[in-house]
C-alpha cells in the first residue's frame, strides 16, 4: 500500500502548492490592482484617514477637517463655505470632489508623488501621513466685498491682478455650503440633492464666474474699439466717425438705434462714454468678422482649455454673417463671455495690452511649510499694442469720470478708475430680464494697476427698467477694487 | 517520503528496534513556541487596536498553555511514541486562530451587526472541549484497530449525521447551504465535520476487507484496470450519497470532501489508478449535472467567475430571485490590500467582509493583516499536518491504520484546499471552515479528535514493541520501512 500512499503524499503537497501559487498571484501579482481598485472601500478609508490639507487665502486656512464617527474618519469643513465654494469646490465622502479640491486632491490628501519621500520617512518614524496645503492667489477682502455686494442677487464676480494674472476674487451667487454634504450620512445626501439643478432652479453649484457664459452686451464694445484701433478702422479716439443714427444693419432693413446720447458721427471716446450702439456695430462691420475674431482671440476668446487650474468655460466669438457680426460688435448676437473672460479683457487693457494667464494656485506647500512649487505668471498674448491699450484706458476712464459717462458709480477718490457698463438683452426677442454688466480696473497714482474686475448681475427680482450695468453692477465692482486697494496699503 | 525517525541503522521490522526516541521533548520544545507565538500575536493586536497590552493576555496565555500542557502530558503518558509535530502544529493554528477571532471581535464594523457575538471566549471554550476530546481519545482508545469493530455502526452513524441537517425544524439554512443543525441554547452544529471522521472509520474498515476483491478481479483496457461491474457498487453508492448531499444540502465542498476522501482511500487500498480516473469522471459528471439545475450552486459558480459582477449586483440590490453576496470580492480585496507583508495584525479592514468574516472567510483576515508571508506560513503549517498524517499512514503497520490515517489526512488536506481555494477565488466558494483557525465549535472539536486519532495511529506505528494483532495480515510484516 505504500506506493499509492506516497502518491497521495505528493497529491496533498500539490493541493497546498496550488494554494501557494494562487496566494502569490493574489497577494503579489494582483495586489496593487486589487488594493487600488476604486470599488475597494479601503481606498476611501485610507483617503479620509487623515485630516485633509488646507486651502489657504491670505495666509489663513479657509478649509478645515473634522473627525466623524463613521468609516471615513475625517470630513472637510469650510469657513464661510458659500463664499468660497466657487474657489475651492466641494470635497465630499459620498459625492467626490470638484474644482480645486479635486484637481489638487492628491496633494491635499498627502498622496502626491512630491510628498512621497516625506511620507515614507513619516511611516518609518511612526508619524501619520499628512496632506499638503494649497496656497491660493485670492484676496479675502476682495472676495468678501464681491460676495457681500452680490448679496441675494444672482450673479458673479471675477477679479484679476492685471500684471500677473492672479485671480483675486471669484464669486458666484446663489451659492451653496459644501460643508453640508461633505460627509456620507443620509443628511448629507439630502443636502446634496437639494442643491442639484434638477431640484433647485437657481442651480447653486454652477460656478457662474468661471463656467457660465453670458452675452457680454456693451462691455464688449471695448473689444470692438480695440479691434478698430489695431486695424486702423479709426484714425484716433477723438476723430469723428462717419456713423448714421439710426444705423441700418448691413444686408438688412432693420435699423439699429441708441438708448441715449447724440451718437451721429460721434468720436470713439464719446461713443464708449455714452455707449453708442450704432458706432460700434458699424465699426465691427468695417473691421470684418475675421479681424474681430482675431482680436477677440487675442483677449482669450475661443480658448477651449483655459485652466486656472479649474477649467473655465469657453468664451466664444464665432464666424458670423455681416449683420450678426455687426451685432456681435455690441455684444448682442452670438458671442458669449464668462465673467472671468471680461475680467481678462479689462486686465489686458490695464496692463498695457499684455494679457496674463489667470491662475488661482500660487503655491503648493508641504506639511512642514516647505514650498514645493510656485506658479510663475505667464503671458498669454499681447492682446493690443501698448499705444492702443493706453487709448482704451483713456476712453474707459472717461466712462467713469466724465459727467455724461455711464460708469460714474465706480468712481474712487484718489484712484484712476476705468470701466465700461453693459446691459445685455437676452432671451427670445429679448423678453427676458437683461443682465447687468460692469467691467473696470483701478490704477494707483504710481501707475500700477492692482485690480481688474468684471461683475454680472442677473437679477430676476429687479424692475426691468432699473437693470443697468452702471446702477446694479458698478457699485459692486467699486467695492471690490476698493477692498484690493485698501489691502495693499 | 522516507521516514526521518527511522534512521538507517535501525532495522525496522515487526520486532522493532530498541531505543527509538520518543521525541516527547521535541514536542514540548515546539509547544513552547506554539504557545508563545499566539501570545505575542495577541499582544500585537491589543497594541495595534487599543494601544495597550490586552488585559486578558495572561489569562489567554495561561489558558492556551494549559491546554497544550495537558495535551502534552497525556500524550507523554498514553501515546509516548506519537508523532511530535502534530500537537504543536494544531496548537499553533488554534492559538493564532483565537487571536484573529479576538481581533475581529474588536471590529467596530462587525460590532454594529445584529448577529455580533463575542466569539473568542466561545472559541476558547470549544478549543478546550476539542482538547478534552483529544485527551479522551488518547486515554480510552488504546489501539486504533478497535475502531475496526465499528465499521458498519460507523456507516450508520455517518449517514445519520449527514441526514441531520435535512430534518425539518432541526436543520438551519445559512446563506443557502443546509449543512448546519441548530440546537436551541447551544447554537449551531455542523454534523458534517464529525461525519468526516466517522466516515473515514467506515471506509477504512470496509476497504480493508474488500480491497482484494476490488483490486484483483478486473480486466485490463487501454492501460487501465477496469473493475467488474459488481465491484463498482460501493463507489456508486458513495457517489450517489455525495450527489444527494449536493442536491439537498446544496454544499459542493462537503460533497467533494466525502467523495474525494473515498476515492483516495479506494486508490490506496487497491493500488489501482483506474479508481482515480473513475473518481474524477464521476465527480465531474456529478458536479456539472447538479449545477445545471441547482440555482444555489450556479450562484456560487457565477460569483467565482465574476466576483466583481456579483459585488455590484449585491450593492445595487438587483432583485432577480437570487441572493447576491459581495463577500467573494471583499475577500479578494482583503488579500490584495494585504500585499506581501500585510498591514499588521489589527490594522486591516478585512471586517468589511461582514458576515462569516471570522469563520468561512477568516483566511482573508490573515491575508490582509499578515500578508502573503503569513498566509504562506499558515498554508505550510496545514501542509505539514497533512504530510505528517500521510507519513503516519506510511509508518503504520496494519492496513486499517494505514487507510484510516491516509483518509483522515487526505480529507484534512482536501478541506484546507476547498476552503482556502474558495476564499482565494481558486475554486467556487463552499460553506466549510478552515480547520482549527476558523470560528466554529464543530470544526475545532472534530479536528482535535482527528488529531487524536492520528496521534494514536502514529504512536502504535512507532512503538518499539508493537502489540500483537488479533488478525495478522500478510502485508503487515513488510511495510514498516518504506524503500
Amino acid at each position: 500500500m505504500n506506493k499509492p500512499l506516497r502518491r497521495i503524499a505528493i497529491f496533498c503537497g500539490l493541493l497546498i502548492l496550488a494554494l501557494l501559487i494562487r496566494d502569490n498571484y493574489l497577494q503579489y501579482v494582483k495586489a496593487d490592482s486589487l488594493a487600488s481598485d476604486s470599488e475597494n472601500r479601503r481606498v476611501n478609508i485610507e483617503r479620509y484617514a487623515i485630516p485633509r490639507g488646507d486651502i489657504i487665502v491670505d495666509g489663513k486656512a479657509i478649509t478645515g477637517s473634522v473627525e466623524t464617527s463613521g468609516d471615513y474618519k475625517y470630513k472637510r469643513t469650510w469657513t464661510n463655505g458659500p463664499m468660497w465654494a466657487p474657489v475651492t469646490g466641494y470635497s465630499s465622502q459620498a459625492f467626490g470632489a470638484n474644482q480645486l479640491e479635486k484637481l489638487e486632491d492628491d496633494f491635499l490628501s498627502g498622496n502626491d508623488d512630491r510628498l512621497f519621500f516625506r511620507n515614507t520617512l513619516d511611516m518609518l518614524t511612526g508619524k501619520e501621513r499628512q496632506g499638503g496645503s494649497v496656497v491660493t492667489t485670492l484676496s479675502g477682502a476682495a472676495q468678501k466685498a464681491a460676495y457681500k455686494g452680490l448679496g441675494t442677487k444672482k450673479g458673479a464676480v471675477a477679479a484679476i491682478e492685471p500684471s500677473t494674472g492672479k485671480i483675486l476674487a471669484l464669486v458666484s451667487t446663489p451659492s451653496y455650503d459644501p460643508s453640508k454634504f461633505a460627509g456620507n450620512s443620509d443628511k448629507d445626501g439630502e443636502a446634496w440633492k437639494a442643491v442639484q439643478k434638477a431640484n433647485n432652479p437657481d442651480d447653486p453649484t454652477l460656478n457662474r464666474a468661471l463656467r457660465e457664459v453670458y452675452p457680454p452686451g456693451s462691455t464688449f464694445k471695448v473689444v470692438t474699439a480695440a479691434a478698430a484701433l489695431e486695424n486702423g478702422a479709426v484714425s484716433g479716439i477723438d476723430d469723428a466717425t462717419k456713423t448714421p443714427d439710426p444705423y441700418p444693419l448691413p444686408q438688412s432693413t432693420k435699423p439699429l438705434t441708441n438708448q441715449h446720447g447724440e451718437c451721429e458721427n460721434a468720436t470713439l471716446r464719446y461713443a464708449l462714454m455714452v455707449s453708442c450702439n450704432t458706432v460700434f456695430a458699424k465699426m465691427a462691420d468695417t473691421v470684418g468678422n475675421e479681424k474681430m475674431i482675431e482680436q477677440a482671440q487675442k483677449f482669450g476668446f475661443n480658448n477651449k482649455a483655459l485652466d486656472t487650474p479649474v477649467r473655465a468655460a469657453e468664451s466664444v466669438y464665432p464666424e458670423d454673417n455681416r449683420p450678426q457680426n455687426a451685432m456681435d460688435g455690441i455684444g448682442q448676437a452670438s458671442n458669449r463671455a464668462t465673467p472671468l473672460q471680461m475680467a481678462m479683457v479689462t486686465a489686458a487693457i490695464a496692463n498695457n495690452g499684455k494679457l496674463m494667464k489667470p491662475y488661482m494656485v500660487d503655491q503648493l506647500r508641504a506639511p512642514n511649510l516647505d514650498t514645493l512649487t510656485t506658479t510663475k505668471p505667464e503671458v498669454l498674448s499681447q492682446a493690443v499694442s501698448s499705444e492702443t491699450a493706453q487709448k482704451l484706458q483713456q476712453m474707459m476712464e472717461a466712462v467713469v469720470n466724465e459727467p455724461q459717462g455711464t460708469g460714474g458709480n465706480a468712481k474712487i477718490s484718489g484712484v484712476k478708475v476705468g470701466g465700461k457698463t453693459g446691459t445685455a438683452q437676452h432671451g427670445l426677442n429679448n423678453k427676458e430680464k437683461p443682465y447687468a454688466w460692469f467691467i473696470s480696473y483701478a490704477k494707483l497714482p504710481d501707475g500700477s494697476a492692482p485690480v481688474a474686475v468684471a461683475v454680472v448681475v442677473e437679477d430676476g427680482a429687479a424692475n426691468r427698467g432699473d437693470i443697468s450695468g452702471g446702477g446694479l453692477a458698478a457699485p459692486i465692482a467699486k467695492n471690490v477694487m476698493q477692498a484690493v486697494i485698501n489691502s495693499k496699503k | 517520503m522516507s521516514s526521518t525517525t527511522n534512521s538507517p541503522t535501525h532495522h525496522t521490522s515487526t520486532i522493532g528496534s530498541i531505543g527509538t526516541p520518543s521525541r516527547r521533548n521535541t514536542e514540548l520544545a515546539l509547544l513552547v513556541f506554539a504557545v508563545a507565538i499566539p501570545v505575542f500575536a495577541y499582544a500585537n493586536v491589543g497594541l495595534a487596536i487599543n494601544e495597550q497590552v490586552p488585559p486578558g493576555l495572561l489569562a489567554y496565555g495561561l489558558g492556551l498553555g494549559l491546554l497544550a500542557g495537558v495535551a502534552h502530558l497525556v500524550v507523554r503518558k498514553f501515546a509516548p511514541y506519537a508523532d511530535p509535530l502534530m500537537l504543536p502544529l494544531a496548537t499553533l493554528l488554534n492559538g493564532i486562530g483565537l487571536v484573529v477571532i479576538w481581533r475581529l471581535d474588536q471590529s467596530k464594523r462587525l460590532q454594529q451587526s445584529s448577529a455580533y457575538v463575542e466569539a473568542a471566549p466561545r472559541q476558547l471554550l470549544y478549543s478546550a472541549m476539542g482538547v478534552a476530546l483529544l485527551v479522551s481519545v488518547l486515554i480510552f482508545l488504546k489501539d486504533h484497530r478497535v475502531l475496526q469493530r465499528y465499521t458498519y455502526i460507523s456507516m450508520a452513524g455517518a449517514l445519520f449525521l449527514l441526514v441531520l441537517p435535512l430534518v425539518p425544524g432541526l436543520g438551519a439554512n445559512i446563506y443557502g447551504a443546509k449543512i448546519w443543525i441548530s440546537i436551541p441554547g447551544l447554537g449551531t452544529v455542523q454534523p458534517g465535520e464529525f461525519a468526516k471522521i466517522v466516515l473515514a472509520v467506515f471506509f477504512a474498515g470496509y476497504l480493508m476487507v474488500k480491497r482484494d476483491a476490488l483490486a484483483l478481479a478486473s480486466r485490463r483496457f487501454m492501460g487501465l484496470y477496469l473493475p467488474r461491474g459488481r465491484d463498482l457498487g460501493p463507489i456508486l453508492v458513495v457517489w450517489a450519497i455525495s450527489i444527494l448531499i449536493l442536491v439537498f444540502e446544496t454544499d459542493l465542498g462537503t460533497s467533494l470532501l466525502f467523495f474525494g476522501m473515498f476515492v483516495i482511500m479506494l486508490y490506496v487500498a487497491t493500488e489501482r489508478t483506474s479508481w482515480i480516473v473513475f473518481g474524477l469522471l464521476m465527480s465531474a459528471v456529478g458536479a456539472v449535472g447538479v449545477a445545471s439545475f441547482e440555482p444555489h450552486i450556479q450562484t456560487r459558480v457565477q460569483a467565482w467567475l465574476d466576483p466583481m459582477g456579483e459585488y455590484l449586483a449585491s450593492r445595487s440590490g438587483v432583485s432577480d430571485g437570487v441572493v447576491h453576496s459581495e463577500q467573494a470580492m471583499q475577500a479578494l480585496w482583503a488579500f490584495g490590500s494585504g500585499g506581501t507583508l500585510g498591514t499588521g495584525l489589527g490594522q486591516g479592514n478585512s471586517d468589511l467582509i461582514g458576515f462569516a468574516a471570522n469563520s468561512d472567510f477568516i483566511l482573508a483576515t490573515f491575508g490582509e493583516e499578515l500578508g502573503l508571508a503569513g498566509v504562506m506560513a499558515i498554508l505550510l503549517l496545514y501542509g505539514l499536518i497533512a504530510e505528517r498524517g500521510v507519513r503516519t499512514a506510511l509508518a503504520a503497520r496494519d492496513p486499517f491504520g494505514k487507510l484510516l490515517a491516509v483518509g483522515l489526512s487526505g480529507a484534512f488536506a482536501f478541506q484546507v484546499f476547498v476552503v482556502a481555494g474558495g476564499v482565494m477565488g481558486l475554486i467556487p466558494l463552499t460553506g466549510m471552515t478552515l480547520p482549527f483557525v476558523a470560528y466554529g465549535g464543530s470544526s475545532v472539536i472534530a479536528n482535535w479528535a482527528l488529531i487524536g486519532i492520528l496521534l494514536r495511529i502514529s504512536d502504535t506505528a512507532r512503538r518499539p514493541a508493537p502489540a500483537p494483532a488479533s488478525n495478522p495480515d500478510a502485508e503487515m510484516t513488510q511495510v514498516v520501512r518504506p524503500s
